[in-house]
């Protein structure tokens, strides 16, 4: 046994199984015993702490720190099973989960859940962005069209994506297009009610000086209605990401056979409990990757804003 | 830069084109009603004006007297429910660029840069680029703001954005230009150089000015005529012809034909607060 620990998983394994008090339990020596969190001096820390403050500044080693101190509540909960309310005895370790990880990237097929979960949320997200600012834009501007087009939202919006889960199946033809649908719809009502939100507030003075300097309706909606929502559309389309990527994993666990949300489901069915988590982070990951990746994109349309004094 | 006073002799002929006077405006028999029913209200009564190319007017009384309303139906903005509103001869229908707005305060695009904002009348006209920035440059050098071109407007003070409110209307060459209490929201000191700017613009421009205001002194200052409102309904009771010389500087102030102006303008509004106030209390 003393020979594995080399390889973090297994001698991870073997830590749970020396506080276990099942009648496998083998002494071992108090070199073993440490772990990789044990080994480092306590100076060290500080020393490491203190240059990252001057090169990273005070909140983000915040965060770092922050987070570091989660994986090590995370470490000793797994370790001495806590059970307070909340069970940690059957939760992987972090070392399990990052040697299952480790062992994931070296798997095509892990990427390939990933790529398939990327492709869905693109189509779904850009289709909701379309249909999605275009009636936000149509009720702002329109009585008429308000009254036609909310009384849907209001009904629809409450529903979860789960709910929709077998009319998807029944509506469309493929398992895939079902999939996109309900990611679709987690995206569009954030966007919808956003941009609504958005042309509501537009001030009526700017229309009425875009309306005295000569400019037709089109010109107006492109210079002056879609600028000013543009803050609150942007805040719309980051929230919908996130609300796409919640109700993509309630369509892949349901149905499908790739996708990172059946990738994290199948795990379970297979007590892999380590890709469980793997599963799951991989899910927070991509989702606030995407988030970012939307805000950095709305950035040079709103440039103006950090302008003011 | 706020309290600089801008010369515009070096711009003379260069700036405003050569054409025939244009902006005379005639204000038909129009009566503006909102609401239905029991809810309708009469906001201005049957008014009929006839206002001269170039002349500067100002629409004084307190608010809530119609007087932007009237406003509003020479802009275009607001359709009268009586009579009707003729620009040149020509029905006005809509709000048009030959009709210049310049309003209180915060109308200017946010989101755009001082020069782009100029330029929105000769752009949205569908000039180009080069024609569009040549145009702003022009303007931003007659308001003095050379140097703000690619500012946005919340980098600049309140005086410098009417200043920029101003240049955007003239930037399409307006016939009339239209003013809803444009430095209503200034302090004191920068309200006086505005006025000062503006009657300098308007002699260049020799165009129609409608100026709405609640404050004697500078309906005074400012205009050729002097139209008093008043409340409930909305209607001119005095239009007094101010006859103080050209150019104006603000030591006119003091002298004895403003004072008498002021008075008689003080006179009427007294006149018709006590008129509302004992009707209120009948």
């Amino acid at each position: 046994m003393s020979g594995t620990s080399a390889d973090p998983e297994l001698s991870a394994i073997e830590e749970t199984k020396t506080i276990d008090d099942g009648p496998d339990n083998s002494p071992t020596t108090p070199e073993e015993k440490k772990t990789f969190f044990e080994k480092i001096d306590l100076a060290q820390i500080g020393l490491v702490l203190m240059t990252m403050v001057r090169k990273h500044g005070l909140n983000f080693s915040a965060s770092i720190v922050s987070l570091m101190l989660g994986i090590l509540f995370w470490h000793y909960a797994t370790k001495y099973n806590l059970n307070f309310y909340i069970n940690f005895e059957n939760i992987p370790s972090p070392l399990k989960v990052w040697a299952a990880f480790l062992a994931q990237l070296a798997d095509t097929e892990f990427y390939i859940h990933i790529a398939v979960s990327m492709k869905r949320i693109i189509i779904g997200y850009v289709f909701a962005i379309l249909l999605g600012v275009l009636a936000g834009v149509l009720m702002g501007r329109s009585r008429f069209s308000r009254a036609m087009i909310y009384p849907y939202i209001e009904v629809l919006r409450p529903i979860p994506a789960v709910a929709w889960i077998p009319m998807a199946i029944l509506m469309w033809p493929t398992e895939e297009a079902s999939i996109i649908y309900i990611t679709f719809l987690g995206a569009l009502f954030p966007i919808i009610l956003n941009t609504l939100h958005g042309v509501e507030q537009t001030p009526e003075v700017l229309v009425r000086a875009a309306r005295s300097l000569g400019a037709s309706r089109l010109q107006i909606f492109w210079h002056v209605i879609l600028p000013s929502a543009l803050p609150s559309i942007g805040a719309g389309l980051a929230i919908g990401m996130g609300v796409s990527w919640f109700s993509l994993l309630a369509g892949e666990i349901i149905s499908g056979q790739y996708g990172i949300g059946y990738f994290t489901w199948n795990a379970y069915s297979l007590i892999n409990y380590p890709d469980i988590v793997v599963g799951m982070l991989v899910i927070g990951g991509l989702g606030t990757l995407s988030t970012y990746a939307v805000s950095l994109m709305m950035r040079p349309f709103l440039s103006w804003q950090r302008r003011a004094r | 830069m706020e309290t600089q006073i801008i010369t515009f002799e070096s711009h003379k002929n260069k700036i405003a084109p050569e054409k025939e006077r244009l902006g005379h405006i005639e204000i038909d028999k129009v009566g503006i009603t909102f609401g239905h029913g029991s809810e309708k209200v009469e906001a201005v009564k049957e008014t009929s004006l006839d206002i001269q190319p170039g002349e500067f007017i100002c629409l004084l009384g307190p608010s809530g007297c119609g007087k932007s309303t009237l406003l509003n139906s020479i802009a275009g903005y607001v359709t009268p429910s009586s009579g009707e509103v003729l620009v040149d001869g020509e029905l006005v229908e809509g709000p048009a660029p030959e009709r210049g707005m310049v309003f209180q305060q915060y109308s200017l695009f946010p989101w755009k840069t001082i020069s782009e904002n100029i330029a929105f009348g000769p752009k949205v006209a569908g000039n180009t680029e080069s024609e569009c920035s040549s145009i702003a440059n022009t303007f931003l050098a007659m308001i003095g703001l050379s140097k703000y071109g690619n500012k946005y407007p919340s980098e600049l003070s309140g005086g410098m954005q009417q200043r920029v409110g101003i240049a955007r209307a003239l930037a399409n060459y307006p016939s009339v230009l239209l003013m809803d209490e444009p430095f209503g929201a200034l302090d004191a000191q920068t309200r006086l150089m505005m006025q000062e700017n503006l009657l300098s613009i308007w002699s260049e421009f020799n165009i129609t000015v409608v100026f709405v205001t609640h404050d004697v002194d500078e309906a005074v200052f400012l205009a050729d005529r002097v139209l008093v409102m008043s409340a409930s309904p909305g209607s001119v009771i005095a239009d007094l012809k101010v006859n103080l010389p050209r150019p104006r500087a603000p030591e006119i102030a003091t002298s004895d034909d403003y004072m008498a102006l002021k008075k008689q303008c003080l006179d009427h509004i007294r006149a018709e607060s006590l008129r509302a106030f004992e009707q209120q209390n009948k």
